[in-house]
């Protein structure tokens, strides 16, 4: 490639200019055509302040959500960290949306601005659009207008019936929000705008067929209960989807509850890909603007010193500390992520004979960037891990798996990075990043609509880990108060199919409620 | 691409949220405040600061699977010496590994609250009417006084007769022909065209000279922005006075850690009203036993003494100290006693004297304060059994006497706002005396 050198680096020292953003801005999407040929939805940059980054971290980094109070104790949380030192502000935060706006500190050397419009907005922006996961569960135009039409809804409802009946609400919502979202796709995907016209046409019709005269029929004689299995059928049980069911079959909710329900369970699905593809989505976005800075450097756009600022930050970016080092708190998604992109960037141009063996359908195959793009689009954290770690990561991790057996006195080095070692390492660890293995697997598997109105749930128990106590009781007891009637939680170990334990709860009265008064 | 400045936004995103948050878990952070009180200096009550709440009850559950307990699989990094087969030692529950980051933060929520936050909830616990948690709480206006004439300003500052002064001279200075002159040119032009014969010369002349006049009547403008002045303001810190206030405490046995904390209570608050009146407040701590000694708070509040109790000693302490530092011609002095009500009955007669005779001639407000137990069977009732101390009845005879003294008995917390409403019901003296 030929590479003409700049007559003069885009800027000088640390300072920054609304200006030298915008060169900034064009030199890296210039270059991010040439080196990289991204597909981005189109870039929103919006300039911040230390105090606003700490409001938008605790809405989950959402421009705007409707109010509740875990989002204050959240705030406070963050504040007390960043005013300790204990943890320092992203120096970037990118929403998936179209456009897709990046939010960028003021305080931000123009090193680290240039750094974070590569990382973000074209490495994270790439991912959003073309990741298979996100195409399918989110929908980056709408999403915007949702949360606003969110935000105002609860905001009128609880003008109309009070804040602490929606504060209560949310609460049992935010606690079942994880079992709200659906893990495979069912219907067609959701049109996020469509949603307000769909719902006011349900009220629509709801009034057009409200008749008092339903009131006045004479009551049936109750039917005998029917078997299991029908009433299953009917209303599509199993559930995994616990929200999703209260929406539709819970019987004692108000409509506007229904709709604060569908609400948080639309925001969680949202979250969902999140979840599963933080490796591979920050791995792609490292890799991004590593590459892209090099470029920059290389061209004569950036200075030696710049260099050397961005060269620190990205290494403390993607460090990892050893697990015996002291400084250990789990595998940095950072770190594994560049490093497997890196790596696959290597098989593709100067592959071993193991990765040869390993990696047959990529090794030497020389097109790295259409190699890494088709990976971006297609895989999530847990299929990427358990087909692309290559057995020299593992060995310069110097990976080995630790096995903890309950029945067990001590605990077992299973595996480590040898040559018996390295699919059992590569399958554990791709466990770890499943999020069906992580999430408890808890569903609904009967209701008596006709008899006491019970719902039972199962958790199916894999590998003796039971759900935790406290919290199990209290989110039980949250169910029971948006279902109504009892409710019975089963833990059943799923080899044996042995009941392990019960929790159960009545509804409080009125409703979902605090969870001491 | 855009590029948008969002820092001047408003701020303050999350104030709604943070509200709610300190709703809910009001009773917890109003424990906390009372709590976070025992460690704070009176005069830094009015700061910021960290309060910490169970975690417990802010705990948002969730179904998650339990951090112990069943088999688990671990992929870790920078092996060493583990070959596979090898057994490591169990680690100690929550001590490593996994454990490591579920330390002593766990159980604690800790949190910082802005210095309203502090102070509303503070005020609240001691039952203050609105109208003084409003006074207490709002930052004092600086004021603003007139400081000369700025040749800028807003039109409403306009200085009407400092500018028309100014446009006076000029014309005079830069001789700007008067509209009296003009008219006896007119009118001799008229009356030169009005007599009969030919005076086209004179006429031709005197237009000249009008026009001339004309020309520079327009060149000399009547009022000129060279002219304008506008009255300038500056903010004006308000007249530097100072407060002095004595805490004066009996520490003998009898006072128990309750009554001391009732007292830290009242000396607060007394602290935060009279930072309200004045530029700057000084505590003094001086507390006695049968003798009396200056000291810090620390050991003001939190360190005992044996002794029986002699309070003019504690009078005699203070005015040395007063005469030695604060002279009452400089200082606003404030006192505030507090005691248990125990007193040698000798000692009546000397401390009755230094209090009428010295103390309430310098004073601007003396407050006793006489703590008790917080259920005292006896003080409950109030009745003809609850036997007055020693010191409360020789201090009787001296609040009759005179307004600046105020005395009360105090049990509890929300009791210790009636002795309050005395120093407000009285504010109008304590503004007299900042600008004395």
């Amino acid at each position: 490639m030929t590479t003409t050198l700049a007559d003069k680096p885009l800027y000088e020292g640390s300072d920054w200019t609304f200006d030298t953003i915008q060169r900034i801005y064009d030199t890296v999407e210039r270059v991010a055509a040439e080196e990289l040929g991204l597909d981005t939805y189109p870039n929103q940059i919006e300039v911040i302040t230390a105090e606003q980054m700490l409001d938008a971290y605790s809405a989950t980094g959402m421009p705007l959500l409707y109010n509740h109070w875990s989002f204050g104790k959240q705030f406070l949380v963050n504040e007390m960290l960043y005013r300790k030192g204990q943890r320092g502000l992203a120096y970037e935060l990118v929403i998936n949306s179209d456009p897709c706006i990046n939010y960028i500190m003021e305080e931000n050397s123009a090193t680290m601005q240039t750094l974070v419009i590569a990382h973000a907005a074209f490495g994270h922006n790439h991912f959003f659009k073309n990741n298979y996961l996100f195409q399918q569960w989110t929908d980056a135009e709408g999403i915007l207008d949702y949360l606003e039409f969110a935000k105002r809804y609860i905001a009128s409802c609880e003008e109309r019936h009070g804040q602490l009946q929606v504060e209560r609400l949310l609460d049992a919502c935010h606690a079942l929000s994880h079992q709200g979202v659906h893990r495979y796709p069912r219907a067609s995907a959701r049109d996020l705008k469509a949603e307000l016209a769909r719902e006011n046409q349900r009220h629509a019709q709801r009034e057009r067929e409200y008749n008092d005269l339903w009131r006045t029929l004479p009551k049936r004689r109750a039917k005998k209960a029917e078997p299991a299995s029908e009433r299953a059928l009917a209303l599509n049980l199993p559930q995994e989807n616990i929200l999703y069911f209260l929406e539709k079959s819970a019987p004692r909710l108000a409509p506007w509850q229904r709709e604060i329900l569908r609400i948080t369970r639309v925001l969680a699905q949202y979250f969902y890909p999140q979840g599963q593809t933080k490796v591979m989505n920050e791995g792609a976005a490292c890799y991004v603007h590593y590459r892209i800075m090099t470029a920059l450097h290389e061209r004569g756009h950036i200075t030696e010193g710049a260099f050397l600022e961005f060269l620190t930050s990205h290494t403390n970016v993607v460090s990892q500390p050893m697990f015996d080092s002291g400084r250990y708190g789990g595998l940095n998604p950072y770190w594994v992520g560049y490093n497997m992109m890196q790596d696959i960037a290597r098989v593709c141009t100067a592959p071993t004979e193991e990765d040869r063996a390993w990696f047959p359908d990529i090794a030497g195959g020389g097109d790295v960037e259409g190699t890494l793009k088709h990976i971006w689009a297609n895989y999530r954290d847990e299929s990427f891990i358990s087909q692309f770690l290559s057995p020299r990561l593992m060995r310069s991790w110097r990976m080995f798996k630790v096995a903890d057996r309950e029945k067990d006195e001590a605990l077992r080095v299973d595996a480590i990075h040898d040559e018996r070692g390295y699919r059992e390492i590569r399958r554990a660890l791709a466990r770890q990043y499943d999020v069906s293995w992580q999430e408890p697997d808890i569903q609904i598997v009967d209701v008596d609509l006709a008899g006491d109105r019970k719902l039972v749930l199962e958790h199916y128990v894999t590998n003796g880990v039971q759900l935790a106590e406290k919290d199990a009781v209290r989110v039980v007891q949250h169910l029971a108060d948006l279902w109504g009637y009892e409710v019975t939680l089963n833990e059943v170990d799923n080899d044996s199919r042995s009941a392990l334990r019960e929790h159960k709860a009545r509804p409080r009265e009125s409703g979902p409620r605090l969870a001491d008064g | 691409m855009h590029i948008v400045d969002r820092r001047l936004n408003p701020g303050g995103k999350s104030l709604v949220n943070r509200q709610r948050f300190l709703r809910r878990a009001k009773a917890l952070v109003q424990q906390a405040v009372r709590d976070s009180l025992k460690d704070r200096s009176i005069k830094e009550l009015e700061q910021e600061g960290e309060v910490s709440i169970a975690r417990d009850e802010v705990h948002e559950p969730t179904f998650r699977r339990a951090p112990s307990g069943g088999d688990r699989d671990y992929i870790l990094p920078g092996n060493r010496e583990y070959l596979q087969g090898d057994e490591i030692e169990r680690p100690p529950s929550g001590a490593a590994g996994t454990g490591g980051y579920q330390g002593d933060g766990e159980d604690e929520f800790r949190f910082v609250l802005s210095r309203e936050e502090f102070l509303d909830l503070f005020l609240e616990d001691l039952e203050l009417p609105e109208l003084a948690k409003k006074r207490l709480a709002t930052a004092e206006v600086q004021g603003v006084r007139q400081a000369g004439y700025a040749t800028s300003g807003s039109p409403s500052a306009l200085s009407i007769g400092r500018t028309m002064r100014n446009s006076l001279s000029r014309r005079i200075a830069l001789g700007r022909p008067r509209s009296a002159e003009m008219l006896r040119l007119e009118e001799e032009i008229a009356q030169l065209e009005a007599l009969p014969g030919d005076h086209a010369d004179e006429i031709a002349k005197l237009r000249e000279e009008l026009e001339r006049l004309e020309r520079r009547r327009k060149l000399i403008s009547y009022i000129d922005p060279i002219d304008l002045r506008y009255r300038r303001f500056e903010p004006t810190p308000r007249p530097i006075s100072q407060a002095v206030m004595f805490c004066l405490m009996d520490v003998s046995g009898s006072m128990t850690e309750h009554m001391k904390d009732l007292a830290k209570s009242f000396y607060a608050l007394l602290h935060l009203f009279l930072k309200r009146c004045y530029r700057h407040v000084e505590v003094v701590f001086i507390r006695h036993t049968d003798r009396a000694e200056e000291v810090d708070e620390e050991t003001f509040f939190y360190s005992r003494e044996t002794g029986g109790t002699l309070v003019s000693t504690a009078l005699e302490k203070m005015l040395q100290v007063m005469k030695d530092r604060y002279s009452p011609v400089d200082w606003n002095i404030y006192v505030a006693q507090a005691s248990d009500g125990d007193n040698m009955p000798s000692d009546t007669a000397r401390t009755i004297a230094l209090m009428t005779g010295e103390i309430l001639p310098a004073a601007q407000y003396v407050a006793y304060l006489e703590v008790g137990r917080e259920e005292d069977p006896m003080m409950a009732m109030g009745g003809p059994l609850a036997r007055a101390s020693d010191l409360w009845r020789a201090y009787g005879q001296i609040e009759e006497a005179d307004g600046k003294f105020v005395m009360r008995k105090v049990h509890h917390r929300r009791e210790i706002y009636p002795v309050f409403r005395e120093l407000f019901a009285r504010r109008g003296m304590a503004e007299r005396g900042q600008k004395a």
